[in-house]
């Protein structure tokens, strides 16, 4: 958390009325429910945003939060202390604001015409962001509110209502969680609405002087807009494959499930049927079967193949890209990761597999495929030859000690959105150089890893995955990588096969037979000549084979250099494998808008891009602005040099924190298996022991302690970068309960430190001049605003580790400008 | 307060529509740009010059008709727009550019899968003998068929209804344009495409088309596929 806006307690130096009346048990309730739905209402937004549009909306919320808790923070802090009735009214009136606002905001931003995909064509979609933008800090603004008005009035009594604050923070960032396995999103989000009602009821029961009409008028709307939010659907992007499915006629929705991990939607469509079969050779005379379609999150659409004993009906799986290793292997064993809806399962029985263990992170795929479709699916999922397990694909590769004869990734998300680069921002933890590796450590010696991937021109997906596989395998000590890499492509889909062990002639002779028979490409066998390449779906260049061999041969490097896109591979430290964009293609990819150059570039970054500019943009206005014009008179009265120092200190310190922050996000994802777990677990850690540190900081009462607290930030941070992977690998077979509580120990004391700079500034500020302090919120607000997204951008250009060194240079640069010693 | 309505208004009216639009001086300025660009992008698509036939379709045919009301003032800039049930109309040089791949002329018979506001057709009703086009969201079909009427495209016919089996009592087609995107290119639209036909798919999403598959059937039946970028785009500098 950024230090100004959600550390409260600062507000006192500021805004210090004299009262000293203890806070009644139903203000500490209230306190506490507002900070709990808050952080929900949070955790949330990330939730129901990759529903209607996409998954890179996370960051922006953290920021937009953020924003609202900035804007609250710095508007008390510059204005005169509030007491008395004028308290209740302030009090009263933020609570059921939040409870408004809580569902109030989405239900609004869910009707903001905002489009993603036509950012680089309409100008009007950075206005439409900006609205978005603003209307969700909303919520935010006013929970901030109702903590900061308590604190403030409360002053003798501060450590009861921050302890309110923090533990019902913390509590509710992991109860939405476990309230998103029971209940739709919206209905959660009226959840949060429904706590801030209460809330708000809890504030106002010993309060006089309120008026009670306009109140019940006040919570009767607020529990009309909770209502309609409950029962309202969710307003999806109609450019989403779920929402175009059910424009069509006939189409109708079977089943829905929700969690935490997403909306499964089931789909039937009588008059149009699906027949997904992902590069299905064009000379094929089969089709599948009748199909239903599952959607995660209205995206990436998997199916659920019928399958009746029928002959011939299931031919169709022989004719996909992807059946090429079932033609190098007899009777193998197959784990396969991401198994969906199971096709891949049915491929390798309709193969004859000896075994497949299916791994699914989503276990209500499981509960489809054995609940309400199993008999469509003829029992695909409690075939005596199928093991399924629920787990993150790569963590139970690591976990287990069993080999396979292979290991397959099949396509898990949708062919638009990865034309589109709608997954830019997306971590994969699956496709890293690492993960390879420990797919390769899990093959028998004649065992093969099969990746398949959506096929663009010019290749991008399938190239960064040989590289990939070119890095893992030279990682694992072969010196020669090209004798264990297969590559062959479909019109619209690439596989790739990793062997375990060099290829003989037998096995390369299976692939040319098979690629021959279905018209696929080969782009890269052992021993392939280059006039063998790009002879059936024929491309401009035989760009895939070109890069195979400079990838192979010792012009790896410069190939990596001179190609527009990038194409390196993905490591655990920086794995976005989806993200192919170079800025030096921009001004090219401009200068062909007119003959569809747009498409080059990857959407799901550029959104990241606007969202920074308007995170500077809102941050200005609704942080900086105020003070500009309100709070000049207490810049008068500081030295030139005292404002530098509280410029560089206070900015410094809430990039650094939030730098820290989102690394953590990033690393935990990996070992808590999905981005929204990673998510709540790091905000629920450094509130609560960040909030801590930063109240035992204010007891210190040290001079110019910064220096030490840097050096232990520094010397942890550091650590951590090491010490987690193993950690965590050693965790890696432990229930999911362990994991959180093993992540919360190791955020303990970072953030407890972490949690220190903020009101050891304030505190030696308040030495030197008081009336410097709105600006210390105000830009160490805005820091924290843009860090939040700042850090995104820099986590995918250069790595967690450099993102955490830089927030090491930002307590650095604090610890130098700590702002005491400046009297005019 | 006032100068807050100053600035909302001036928000407002940018980016400012045309008060009464001259759409086919526009409509010309587009073609003569869509011109130039596939002089640009020759070396790439294999196209020298557009061909006459599809340059004087899209000079005649009047796009703003095809978009709704509320984005009509855009009609003529070279860049999709939406039509609703989460479909567009594609940038029009891609219009082109796929009209232009058929190579198609009068007498031929085209099919068309994937109506939206019926755009296409009425570019391929300019050039070719009859159209035949399906439409898988039935309002979509009904507006479409509605319009193309009102406009006197008489050589269009419109059909709701699945494309993947393609419209057998029709066939064979001298060419067939396929605009919504399957995970597999559908095996009975190969089987009515004529031989020496020509079958044009974009790729890509609603408002980004990354690339174009041709499908050509050869006079013995075979089947080959080539994939374009519409654009002028070399993906490897230096000495590679």
């Amino acid at each position: 958390m950024p230090d100004a806006a959600r550390q409260p307690g600062g507000v006192e130096t500021a805004n210090t009325p004299p009262a000293d009346v203890r806070p009644s048990r139903s203000l500490i309730w209230s306190v506490a429910m507002i900070s709990a739905a808050a952080l929900g209402v949070e955790i949330l937004l990330m939730r129901l945003f990759s529903i209607i549009q996409w998954h890179y909306f996370a960051y922006m919320m953290i920021s937009v939060a953020l924003l609202g808790y900035a804007t609250s923070g710095v508007l008390l802090a510059i204005r005169a202390p509030i007491a008395g009735g004028a308290w209740a009214r302030a009090y009263c009136g933020s609570s059921f604001g939040f409870a408004l606002a809580a569902p109030g905001a989405f239900l609004i931003a869910e009707r903001v015409p905002f489009n993603p995909l036509e950012i680089l064509w309409d100008p009007w979609q950075w206005v439409a962001l900006l609205v978005l933008y603003l209307t969700l800090a909303l919520p935010f603004f006013f929970a901030a509110n109702c903590v900061c008005l308590a604190l403030s009035r409360y002053r003798v009594h501060q450590p009861e209502i921050y302890g309110a604050d923090l533990l019902g923070a913390g509590i509710g960032a992991l109860s939405v969680i476990g309230l998103m396995w029971e209940l739709p999103p919206q209905a959660c989000l009226a959840a949060a609405g429904i706590a801030g009602l209460v809330a708000a009821c809890l504030g106002a029961v010993n309060e006089q002087g309120l008026p009670g009409r306009p109140l019940v008028s006040a919570a009767a709307a607020t529990a009309a807009v909770i209502v309609a939010t409950a029962a309202a659907p969710i307003g999806m992007s109609p450019y989403k494959p779920l929402a175009r499915t059910l424009e069509m006629s006939g189409a109708e929705v079977l089943a829905e499930r929700h969690g935490p991990l997403g909306i499964l939607t089931v789909v039937r469509s009588d008059r149009a049927p699906f027949r997904h079969a992902p590069g299905l050779s064009l000379g094929s005379r089969a089709e599948p079967p009748a199909q239903l379609a599952v959607f995660a999150d209205g995206d990436s659409m998997s199916a659920i193949t019928r399958r009746d004993g029928g002959a011939g009906s299931l031919e169709f799986l022989r004719d996909l890209p992807s059946a090429l290793p079932y033609h190098l292997l007899k009777r193998p064993s197959v784990l396969v990761l991401g198994a969906g809806g199971g096709m891949d399962v049915l491929k390798a029985l309709v193969h004859d597999a000896r075994s497949v263990v299916a791994v699914e992170l989503n276990r209500q795929y499981v509960d489809l495929l054995r609940g309400p479709f199993a008999q469509f699916a003829g029992g695909l999922y409690d075939d005596p030859r199928v093991h399924v397990v629920v787990a993150e694909g790569r963590g139970f590769v690591t976990a287990g000690a069993a080999r396979h004869d292979l290991i397959e990734i099949g396509l898990m998300d949708a062919f638009n959105a990865a034309a589109a680069g709608l997954h830019a921002l997306a971590e994969s933890h699956l496709y890293t150089v690492e993960a390879l590796g420990e797919y390769l450590r899990h093959l028998t010696p004649a065992g093969v890893l099969s990746i398949s991937r959506w096929s663009q021109l010019p290749p991008r997906d399938d190239l960064k995955l040989f590289a990939t596989a070119v890095a893992a395998l030279k990682g694992q000590g072969i010196d020669d990588p090209g004798r264990h890499l297969v590559w062959i492509r479909g019109w619209n889909v690439s596989t790739l096969l990793v062997a375990a062990t060099p290829l003989d002639a037998g096995r390369i002779g299976a692939v040319r037979e098979f690629c021959a028979r279905r018209g696929f490409d080969t782009a890269w066998y052992p021993g392939m000549r280059p006039e063998e390449a790009n002879r059936h779906s024929v491309w401009p260049q035989p760009y895939d084979h070109q890069g195979a061999t400079a990838l192979l041969g010792g012009t790896a490097e410069e190939f990596l250099t001179d190609y527009k896109f990038n194409v390196r591979p993905a490591t655990d430290d920086r794995p976005y494998f989806f993200h192919f964009f170079k800025w030096r293609l921009f001004p090219e990819a401009l200068r062909l808008r007119a003959t569809g150059g747009i498409a080059l570039l990857d959407l799901g970054y550029f959104v990241l891009i606007a969202a920074l500019a308007q995170a500077v943009l809102a941050g200005g206005m609704l942080i900086a602005l105020p003070l500009a014009i309100w709070g000049r008179r207490a810049g008068a009265v500081a030295t030139p040099s005292l404002r530098a120092r509280v410029l560089l200190y206070f900015g410094a310190i809430g990039l650094g924190f939030m730098s820290i922050e989102v690394a953590f996000i990033q690393k935990l994802i990996l070992h808590l298996h999905h981005p929204l777990y990673a998510v709540a677990v790091v905000l629920t850690g450094f509130l609560i022991f960040a909030g801590l540190g930063s109240r035992r900081a204010r007891s210190g009462g040290r001079r110019s302690p910064m220096a030490r607290v840097a050096a232990i930030i520094a010397v942890l941070a550091a650590a951590y970068l090491v010490a987690i992977p193993l950690l965590f690998e050693a965790a890696a077979a432990a229930p999911d309960a362990m994991r959180i509580a093993l992540a919360l120990l190791v955020i303990a004391p970072l953030a407890y430190f972490m949690g220190q700079p903020f009101p050891l500034g304030l505190a030696a500020l308040a030495g030197e001049t008081g009336a410097l302090t709105p600006w210390a919120f105000a830009i160490n607000g805005c820091a924290s605003v843009i860090g939040a997204m700042l850090a995104t951008l820099l986590m995918i250009h250069l790595g967690i580790a450099a993102v955490v060194f830089l927030a090491l240079f930002c307590y650095g640069l604090a610890a130098m400008t700590f702002p005491a010693g400046c009297h005019r | 307060m006032r100068r807050t309505w100053l600035w909302l208004c001036v928000l407002a009216s940018w980016p400012a529509p045309g008060a009464a639009q001259d759409y086919e001086a526009e409509r010309r300025e587009l073609v003569q740009e869509i011109a130039r660009d596939f002089r640009d992008t020759s070396g790439h698509t294999g196209r020298e010059d557009g061909s006459e036939a599809m340059l004087a379709a899209m000079l005649r045919v009047p796009r703003h008709e095809f978009v709704p009301d509320e984005v009509r003032r855009y009609a003529y800039e070279n860049r999709p727009l939406p039509i609703g049930h989460g479909q567009t109309i594609s940038q029009p040089y891609i219009v082109a550019i796929m009209t232009d791949l058929l190579d198609v002329g009068p007498g031929d018979t085209v099919l068309e899968i994937g109506t939206g506001s019926g755009y296409q057709a009425a570019v391929l009703a300019a050039i070719v003998g009859r159209v035949y086009t399906i439409e898988i969201v039935g309002p979509l079909a009904a507006s479409a068929r509605e319009r193309l009427a009102r406009l006197g495209y008489d050589n269009v016919e419109v059909r709701p209804g699945d494309g993947y089996d393609g419209w057998e009592d029709h066939a064979p087609y001298d060419a067939i344009v396929v605009t919504a995107a399957a995970s597999h290119i559908p095996p009975p639209l190969v089987r009515q495409l004529k031989a020496g036909g020509r079958m044009v798919i974009p790729v890509g999403d609603r408002f980004l088309t990354q690339q174009l598959v041709l499908v050509e059937k050869d006079e013995t039946g075979g089947v080959r596929t080539r994939q374009l970028l519409p654009v002028q785009f070399v993906p490897l500098t230096g000495g590679h």
